[in-house]
């Protein structure tokens, strides 16, 4: 029983995985640009969120909008400021300025926060629901259902809206959008300011069970790396797949083999993935 | 060569030499730093800036030399030099492997980058919990006085090191030469150019770049060989961090990628920007100053030089530039 309360676990964390992954994918799938700093993004919005924590005592899913603005309008800026202008210039130049603009990400937020872990405190951080004898943390049942939620509303917002069709005619063929008149570039920074608060959003909800910290960001970015690769760079139910697949392994190798291990057993899927399937489980081929 | 470039080289020969005489201690360490900082970017550079693959996962091939040498000496006693051959073979087999698996199955691009990247984490936590060189608390090697002067067993002052790694940096800058201006060189630049078109001409592509790979990864290791041996002490963590394999890129791109002085140039620049930027860390005590000064140098230059500052100094000397650049 207790491995399924394992695998019940993982798969609620690999939906915040997926939701993470899903900010990465959609900028990719978009923009055709690999955003470097996507974890590092993360952890400026888990740091909001901590102090409006720990000032006033607002709990990190009534924080999660607030975030997810907040690196909306980041990211927004980004690419208006200094990604559009770039698009054009060959991929390693466009992987350099996001690894720049990650490393000004953590030291700035070490520069503002320091280096010490941080966590959000919330009053039910100690519930769990029980089902039989499945026993489930109740944080991570509400940041799992939240990161369900974003990713539902996402697919709305694509679905549904003017501005998200838009977007997916953009990425479908970025001539035939300028021609019919669509504006790519305001598009491309809608879409990377989406990207940045998904993972915002991911962000707040990983705070309710997971402590913050500036180091950690390129952890996440690389986390978000594998999952997208392993779904399909560029592919929304992939990515949830791979966050989930993730999430689960992770899980299971953590508490079969070593805890410490269970990033080895991500990175050796990952190696697998590219060789055998660069276009990932349910992506296009490039 | 015109005879006043020949003269100024030759002064710059001279004080190079001299430095170690008539120099601080503090000054000779930061010119260590910046020896390491620009040989690795010339290893780098054979594969980035004459061939254009792009590894962010050097740090692999650095810690591999690393670990090698120093677990060859700290066991059994064996002699630096001979553990750096045994690193370098190592690091050029891993190396190659890497890229086989990469040609083979056609990962390029951003792709190849990420498959680096992927080699050089798995490492390390593999190095994490392999016991014979001490897992994640560590490898030491036995600290002798400074003023030791031990050749065979690279035990001695910074000053040592300095000459070591100045003759390293004059090598790979005279192999470089060599290889952009021969044959190889040129497949290189046909490859990086357009792959397709250098295959159609009878380029084999595969080999092409697999050399490429294993003599980046065998020289990127020779300094991580040495770097053990000036440290003294290897931690998974820190050799193979992700963190290593950008900062060694960093020279190479801000000074130019595919020219000659470019790496050079830029470990002069960024080192120099690392010192000042942690001599003022510590005045004002804020953690992460260093790093953002040096993030926000490097998105400058690469937004606004992408070509980098060698060959735009070049430029402005009047000087035309030996190198190939992308």
């Amino acid at each position: 029983m207790l491995s399924l309360n394992i695998l019940v676990q993982g798969l609620l964390t690999g939906a915040i995985y997926g939701l993470m992954a899903l900010g990465l994918s959609v900028i990719f799938g978009v923009i055709r640009v690999v955003n470097f700093a996507h974890g590092e993004m993360m952890v400026a919005g888990m740091y909001v969120a901590i102090v409006l924590n720990s000032r006033w005592g607002v709990d990190p899913l009534l924080a999660l909008p607030v975030v997810a603005v907040l690196l909306f309008v980041t990211g927004y800026l980004l690419q208006r400021g200094l990604i559009n202008r770039l698009i054009d210039r060959p991929h390693y130049n466009q992987f350099l300025v996001l690894l720049a603009v990650s490393i000004l990400f953590t030291s700035s937020t070490l520069m503002i926060f320091g280096p010490d872990a941080r966590n959000a405190q919330v009053p039910y951080a100690f519930d769990s629901y029980e089902l039989g004898s499945l026993v489930v943390d109740k944080v991570r049942v509400l940041a799992a259902a939240g990161a369900l939620v974003g990713v539902a509303a996402l697919w709305a917002f694509f679905a549904l809206t003017r501005t998200g069709k838009s977007i997916r005619a953009c990425a479908d063929n970025q001539l035939g959008a300028q021609v019919i008149g669509l504006d790519v570039k305001r598009l491309y920074a809608v879409t990377f300011g989406l990207g940045c608060a998904c993972v915002g959003a991911a962000g707040c909800l990983l705070l309710l069970f997971v402590d913050v910290q500036p180091y950690l960001a390129s952890d996440y970015t690389l986390l978000a790396f594998i999952i997208v690769i392993l779904g399909g760079l560029g592919s929304m139910p992939g990515a949830l797949i791979g966050g989930i697949l993730v999430g689960v392994s992770e899980a299971l190798a953590g508490f079969f083999i070593d805890p410490s291990l269970k990033s080895m057993f991500s990175f050796g899927l990952l190696i697998l993935v590219l060789l055998a399937r660069p276009e990932g489980l349910l992506g296009r081929a490039a | 060569m015109r005879r006043g470039s020949r003269l100024a080289l030759g002064a710059l020969v001279a004080v190079l030499l001299a430095l170690p005489l008539l120099a601080s201690n503090y000054i000779i360490s930061v010119m260590v730093l910046v020896l390491f900082a620009a040989y690795l970017g010339q290893a780098w550079n054979i594969m980035m800036g004459y061939v254009g693959l792009l590894s962010i996962g050097h740090a692999l091939y650095a810690g591999l030399g690393g670990y090698t040498a120093a677990a060859l000496f700290v066991h059994w006693g064996l002699t630096p030099w001979i553990g750096m051959l045994a690193g370098m073979a190592v690091a050029s087999l891993a190396g190659g492997a890497i890229g086989a698996l990469g040609f083979r199955f056609g990962v390029t691009g951003v792709y190849f980058a990420l498959l680096t990247i992927a080699f050089a984490e798995f490492t390390r936590i593999l190095f994490d919990h392999f016991g014979w060189v001490g897992a994640s608390s560590g490898l030491f090697l036995p600290v002798k006085s400074a003023t030791v002067l031990d050749l065979v067993n690279l035990r001695g002052p910074p000053a040592m090191f300095y000459y070591l790694m100045l003759a390293l940096v004059v090598a790979a800058l005279v192999l470089s030469r060599a290889l952009i201006r021969g044959r190889i060189g040129y497949y290189w630049q046909a490859i990086r150019e357009d792959q397709d078109a250098a295959e159609a001409l009878g380029i084999d592509a595969f080999r092409c770049k697999l050399a490429a790979v294993a003599l980046s990864a065998a020289m990127t290791a020779a300094a991580g060989a040495i770097q053990a041996f000036y440290y003294n002490n290897l931690y998974p963590g820190s050799v193979f961090a992700i963190g290593n394999s950008v900062e060694l890129m960093s020279a190479p791109i801000v000074g130019g990628l595919g020219t000659l002085g470019g790496p050079i140039l830029g470990a002069l620049l960024l080192t120099v920007l690392g010192e000042v930027m942690t001599a003022l860390a510590s005045v004002v005590h804020l953690d992460g100053i260093k790093q953002w000064c040096y993030g926000a140098v490097l998105l400058a230059i690469v937004v606004l030089r992408p070509g980098g500052l060698w060959p735009w100094l070049m430029e402005r000397l009047g000087i035309a530039e030996g190198g190939s650049r992308p």
